[in-house]
């Protein structure tokens, strides 16, 4: 009975399922059924080539199944999708592995953060990253677990930052060869960011870029006395990766304190960056500084998106960034050069930019004690929402707040050990991360929209508006529909050449994560979180 | 063979009296609230041992419940705001802590124990310690924190005996004949969850099964016989040992 059981597994050993290697996560066009990697593609696109749902059968899309999250959090996690097996995380720190054609649980890894955990906006987590058999997930108490993605269970589990401090986890993992790289968040309570890369099989830290420079560094120039020490630059949400230029893309976050410069003269780099690092060493590359001293919290944490297409004429390796601080930007990729850039919506803290897109900062703009009128407002012209690229439609989609101002009054800025240290308040009628009363501000004061541009010409080519705001990620898909909700609760197909509305479903909650798409047993399916729930919709058979 | 006498001579009833669900949460909840004062081994408070089943004000579960609940005054024992469910559980661990210790099992060599678990049993063809081995059965990383020497011992002589619900595998045929077979994840009424002998997470509709069997028995091969006594103390003071990572 013994060896018969031996020879059984010893046989079967020879055709486990295949693990999803370094190989399979830098090709996922061979694999379009599946969602490997938080933004879908290295290259962060939200793109997917699944092509069954259409412009035309788009409104046949119905309901097939519902998680219900046990958190009334709110749910940011994208789901990732490995051979017909769904990973989602549930706030703050749990994993739940499902059958993503029926949503039936597998198994959950429950995590119960320290209670020395104080995230500023939520306890909440983006997603899961995934390499071998194993994930990989931050924590709201700036931790790095590695847990087996078959049983459910932790495999290493290691200390990033401090939480008492402010550091804390909150994005999906980026895996980039046989390493798992991270960003902190905690701009908020006067951290010093930075981006790490840990050993996928240990946990052992392998590099660390800091995004506030030391003395000795380049940079820590561009901050007076020792400002830099509580300099914030965070890097809260996912990376993108070029294989074949080896860079590792992140964005920073905004200097501290938030709304009182007072204290930190200068560009305070590398707050409020692209910062280009090499994937083995975590050298920087090169940086671009949308926003240099920055007093309204313009975070550059949004997710880099690299594409490659014809610029001017010639093929050129890009970056498409469409700015907190309400300006869209094109760069070139292998050296940051700044390439074109133009404001997406209105904003009135900087006169234009310069030949190297450097802001030319407007008169009478700056946080005031008595406050300043301010737009965009302080969730910006788009925050970490993910945006979509498609290379069929070739334009840009972009979650919008238009109109959207702030009144800023600046405050006093005293660091203290794990507290707020921001230096102001922002205010606003447009409530900040929830929605509020309904009867309280109006359209004139900011609305929603998911925005599409040209980058090659910055025209502005459809816009699809919604009374309220939102906080929706976008998809875009081979078949021309783009995929995107919003803070009312409602989850839209839209035409990506025309922004037609083809298809609307109430969820009852706002969608504050990033669609995905995927295929089992050839049935195309379209996931999305809203309220503290995730939906499933694929045609109706 | 005097080993499987012994242990057939402790009463089936004293092993059931908590369920392992219970026990494991129990575990949990007992790192989280109690470790810190009464330690890994339940032994750190003086005149308090939980191994040995010593209290000072406690000998039924009831004064067990009262004292977790409203704390002892006057002294560091604070009071507990935790639902019944989870006071029953924390019991139901503690008093596994005793039964565990309360056992001659645990006297052999854990080290030649490993040997036999990952050598001559072939035991990580179907089970998992601390990452290394099959997910197949069950995965034994905190075997040592959360089963009886009793039970261990009983389940490597008489595995069909003590195979506990979470443990049992299913046996699945579809309607085009393919047998799958494997642990049981979840079920419910259209669907059953399962990992399979290949390690694959697998989701099958009842509706495509020709018919679908959960299996009170199990795989595993009964080893009695097959180790000598002193063997078998050592495996089980092996098994004893695994106490989990400390990755919560």
């Amino acid at each position: 009975m013994i060896l018969r059981t031996l020879v059984l597994v010893s046989f079967l050993a020879g055709s486990l399922p295949a693990q999803v290697s370094w190989d399979r996560l830098l090709h996922p066009e061979r694999e379009p059924q599946n969602w490997l990697t938080y933004s879908g593609n290295s290259f962060a696109q939200r793109y997917s080539t699944l092509d069954q749902i259409t412009r035309d059968n788009a409104k046949n899309l119905e309901l097939q199944w519902v998680f219900q999250a046990r958190s009334l959090e709110k749910f940011e996690s994208t789901p990732l999708v490995v051979d017909g097996i769904m990973y989602v995380t549930e706030a703050p720190n749990n994993v739940v592995a499902m059958d993503a054609k029926t949503g039936a649980i597998f198994w959950v890894y429950e995590y119960r953060p320290s209670a020395d955990a104080r995230p500023c906006c939520g306890a909440v987590n983006r997603g899961v990253a995934i390499l071998g058999d194993t994930l990989y997930m931050g924590t709201i108490d700036a931790r790095l677990i590695a847990i087996d993605a078959k049983a459910g269970r932790p495999i290493w589990n290691i200390q990033v930052g401090d939480p008492k401090l402010g550091y804390a986890l909150t994005h999906a993992p980026l895996v980039v060869k046989d390493k798992v790289i991270v960003g902190v968040a905690g701009a908020e309570y006067g951290i010093r960011g930075f981006v790490a890369a840990y050993d996928a099989a240990t946990g052992k830290e392998v590099w660390r870029f800091n995004t506030i420079p030391g003395p000795g560094e380049p940079g820590h120039e561009t901050w007076t006395g020792d400002s830099w020490q509580h300099g914030g630059g965070s890097a809260w949400i996912t990376g993108s990766y070029d294989p074949t230029l080896n860079m590792v893309y992140w964005g920073t976050g905004n200097p501290g304190a938030d709304w009182n410069a007072d204290n930190r003269g200068g560009d305070n780099l590398y707050s409020d960056c692209a910062i280009a690092l090499d994937a083995d060493t975590g050298k920087l590359k090169w940086y671009f500084q949308f926003t240099p001293h920055d007093e309204y919290d313009y975070d550059a944490v949004q997710i880099p998106v690299l594409v490659d297409a014809n610029w001017k004429g010639s093929p050129r390796k890009m970056m498409m960034w469409a700015n907190r601080n309400g300006f869209f930007y094109v760069l070139d990729r292998t050296n940051g050069q700044f390439l074109f850039g133009m404001p997406f919506t209105k904003q009135t803290w900087a006169k234009g930019l310069d030949q190297n897109g450097r802001p030319i900062r407007a008169d009478k703009q700056s946080p005031t004690p008595e406050g300043t009128i301010v737009y965009p407002g302080v969730q910006g012209g788009t925050n970490w929402y993910s945006p979509s690229y498609s290379p069929r439609t070739g334009l840009f989609y972009i979650s919008t707040w238009a109109d959207y101002y702030m009144n800023l009054a600046k405050m006093p800025a005293e660091y203290t050990e794990g507290q707020r240290y921001t230096g102001g308040a922002p205010r606003s009628p447009v409530p900040t991360l929830q929605r509020g009363p309904i009867n309280t501000w109006t359209t004139e004061n900011g609305s929603g929209m998911v925005l599409a541009v040209d980058p090659s010409s910055g025209e502005k080519k459809w816009q699809f508006k919604m009374t309220d705001v939102t906080g929706s990620g976008i998809l875009s898909t081979a078949s021309d529909v783009v995929f995107s909700g919003g803070r009312e609760g409602f989850f839209y197909a839209l035409d990506a050449r025309n922004g037609t509305m083809l298809w609307k479903v109430p969820l009852g909650g706002q969608v504050a994560s990033g669609p995905i798409t995927y295929r089992v047993d050839g049935r195309q399916y379209v996931a999305v979180a809203a309220g503290h729930a995730l939906f499933t919709f694929a045609l109706r058979q | 063979m005097i080993l499987a006498l012994l242990w057939l001579a402790i009463p089936l009833a004293a092993q059931q009296r908590y369920i392992s669900s219970d026990v494991e949460l129990g575990s949990r909840l007992y790192r989280l609230n109690c470790f810190a004062c009464h330690g890994p081994e339940g032994a750190s408070i003086p005149g308090v041992d939980f191994r040995r089943g010593q209290f000072k004000r406690v000998s039924s579960d009831e004064d067990l419940l009262r004292v977790i609940r409203g704390g002892v005054p006057g002294t560091s024992m604070p009071p507990h705001s935790l639902n019944d469910a989870n006071l029953l559980a924390l019991v139901a661990y503690v008093r596994t802590l005793h039964d565990s210790a309360a056992s001659a099992a645990g006297s052999g060599d854990a080290a030649r124990g490993r040997m036999l678990f990952e050598g001559k049993g072939g035991c990580m063809a179907c089970h998992r310690v601390n990452g290394k081995g099959s997910r197949v059965g069950p995965d034994l990383s905190e075997a040592g924190e959360i089963r009886s020497a009793e039970y261990l011992e009983r389940s490597i002589l008489a595995p069909n005996e003590s195979i506990l619900p979470e443990h049992r595998s299913v046996r699945a045929v579809t309607r085009q004949g393919v047998v799958i077979t494997g642990r049981r994840l979840n079920e419910d009424s259209h669907t059953i969850q399962l990992i399979d002998m290949d390690e694959r997470l697998r989701s099958l509709s009842k509706a495509d099964l020709r018919e679908y069997t959960l299996l009170t028995t199990t795989s595993m091969p009964s080893y009695e016989g097959k180790f000598s006594a002193s063997e078998l103390a050592d495996l089980v003071t092996y098994l004893l040992s695994l106490k989990g990572s400390d990755t919560p």
